[in-house]
């Protein structure tokens, strides 16, 4: 029955909102530390270091002087829509948290709670969906901005994100053509069973796919032609300024973050414990401390693939855009399309026993 | 009111007021954020009808894809109230007004007529939305409009290209 109301329900559902919600802003605050570390490493340099013991403190001291910075609205711009951007690129990054299985269930007051906000019908359509909003955070910002080089930069995003997304989308079309499910929660667990029962085994053309797009739609280099600085000066946050510009740069944490999230339970198992059988390791410990560890391994995963994008944004260069574009439309469609087609070929194959 | 109710009180004068202001408001781009609020709220119907494919489909492709193509357009003609032809012929307004009026009166009374009026809408019950059912069918018993479909979309997609290349 749909929207049958239980109020343990709803208030199992707000405390874990309010988890999730709190640990991606956490995670992304700790991310911009970590970057700062990881490029410093990556360019022999210390980082960070004086705010508390090796400038552990360093994201508050950040968060303090964007709060405190003057706030300031260019004339002749929208001011209801200069918010509004913002607020949209923050609130569609925090959206997709919603259908990530964390980890598998917890067990306390006599019941068994999911630590999933939705396992919806959708689940990772619901995830495209999502994207496609966190366009709008970015146009909307640029052209109420006033300003062409705010504008030109919304639109390099807006549609670098649209051409990444059809690629993004045909290799995720193999992957559920392997799984037969749309919903995270059983698509993580069906690669329960051994390590090798992991997408990426199944899917690796898929999976290589899917991360490249899923740089370019968290904007990061080597896509990160829409805030070019050396063509656009800052892109389409140019005019921002204070915690609204402190908005757009801490979405893009929280994208990074969740869409490791994503790859995580698409491709790696979700919260599996590689060469261990989880079943049998719940009846040993009890049901609560696998989800501890589990939920702990999923941070860690996600966490590898933060360290990914930091890795790649202070190795690689920005591409041309022209070069974007052809790397979009003419090698990762067709590439696809070709995943998509040999493997549902190798599924009807399958199902007819190897006759041909 | 169960809650239900409310959520389609609530959806349908977001759909339509969203819809009304598409047409009042002064500035273009204004129109379009406002079109995509209703396909928000047609969304919202889609789910309180148990049709959750379509209403993330509808998201995705309308508001998320079509729309952002409709926003990019106008943003790059800048257009704004200044450079729109003011509309200075009273009578036409007259005339849009009186034709629209009789337009809204002959489908209230076409409705009227109609059995939905007893069953407005059939919510919470059936799940002929969810993804599987609606695979199923569309693979079986609407193969063939299906497939028509897909060549009417390959049709259009060649047109575009072929249109895009002569004006290049």
């Amino acid at each position: 029955m749909l929207l049958s109301i239980d109020s343990f329900l709803i208030l199992e559902k707000l405390v874990l909102i309010v988890v999730v919600v709190m640990s991606s802003l956490v995670i992304a605050m700790y991310a911009t530390y970590a970057e700062r570390k990881v490029a410093a490493v990556m360019q022999d340099r210390r980082g960070p270091n004086r705010a508390g013991p090796s400038g552990i403190f360093q994201p508050l001291a950040d968060g303090l002087k964007l709060f405190f910075k003057e706030e300031i609205i260019p004339d002749f711009s929208s001011k209801f829509l200069f918010i509004l951007g913002p607020c949209l690129a923050m609130l569609t990054a925090m959206m997709t948290g919603a259908v990530i299985p964390w980890g598998n269930k917890i067990h306390f007051f006599d019941r068994d709670i999911p630590l999933q906000i939705a396992d919806i019908n959708i689940g990772i359509l619901y995830v495209f969906g999502v994207v496609s909003m966190g366009v709008y955070g970015i146009m909307i910002g640029s052209w109420a901005s006033n300003n062409k080089f705010s504008l030109m930069g919304g639109l390099r995003a807006a549609s670098q994100i649209i051409s990444y997304e059809l690629a993004m989308g045909i290799a995720l079309i193999a992957l559920l053509m392997t799984s037969g499910t749309l919903s995270l929660k059983e698509i993580v667990e069906q690669q329960q069973a051994h390590w090798y029962s992991w997408n990426i085994i199944k899917q690796p053309l898929g999976f290589l796919i899917f991360l490249i797009c899923a740089f370019a739609e968290c904007n990061r280099t080597p896509f990160d032609l829409a805030e070019a600085e050396n063509e656009l000066i800052g892109g389409y946050h140019t005019e921002y300024s204070s915690m609204k510009l402190g908005f757009y740069l801490f979405a893009e944490y929280i994208n990074m973050f969740l869409s490791g999230s994503v790859m995580v339970s698409l491709f790696f198992g979700g919260y599996d414990i590689p060469f261990v059988n989880d079943a049998a390791l719940a009846d040993n410990i009890g049901v609560n401390w696998i989800a501890l560890i589990h939920t702990a391994l999923f941070f860690f995963k996600a966490a590898c693939f933060l360290f990914l994008f930091m890795w790649v944004r202070w190795t690689i260069p920005r591409f041309r855009y022209d070069q974007l574009m052809n790397l979009g439309w003419k090698i990762l469609i067709p590439l696809a399309l070709l995943n998509m087609l040999v493997t549902g070929a190798v599924i009807l194959f399958q199902q007819n026993n190897w006759h041909f | 009111m169960s809650i239900v109710e409310i959520l389609f009180w609530f959806l349908s004068i977001l759909a339509l007021g969203g819809a009304a202001m598409v047409v009042a408001s002064k500035s273009p781009v204004h129109s379009i954020l406002y079109l995509i609020l209703t396909f928000f709220a047609i969304s919202g119907h889609y789910i309180l009808l148990n049709a959750q494919f379509l209403a993330i489909v509808n998201v995705i492709v309308y508001a998320g894809a079509i729309m952002v193509l409709f926003l990019f357009v106008v943003m790059l003609m800048n257009l704004n109230a200044d450079s729109e032809p003011q509309q200075k012929n009273k009578w036409l307004l007259y005339i849009g007004g009186i034709a629209g009026g009789s337009l809204l009166l002959v489908i209230v009374a076409a409705l009227k007529q109609t059995a939905a009026t007893t069953q407005l809408v059939q919510m919470n019950n059936g799940d002929a939305g969810l993804i599987k059912n609606l695979g199923m069918v569309l693979f079986t018993e609407y193969v063939f409009p299906f497939e028509i479909s897909s060549v009417l979309f390959l049709s259009a997609m060649i047109g575009a290209v072929v249109i895009s290349k002569k004006e290049a």
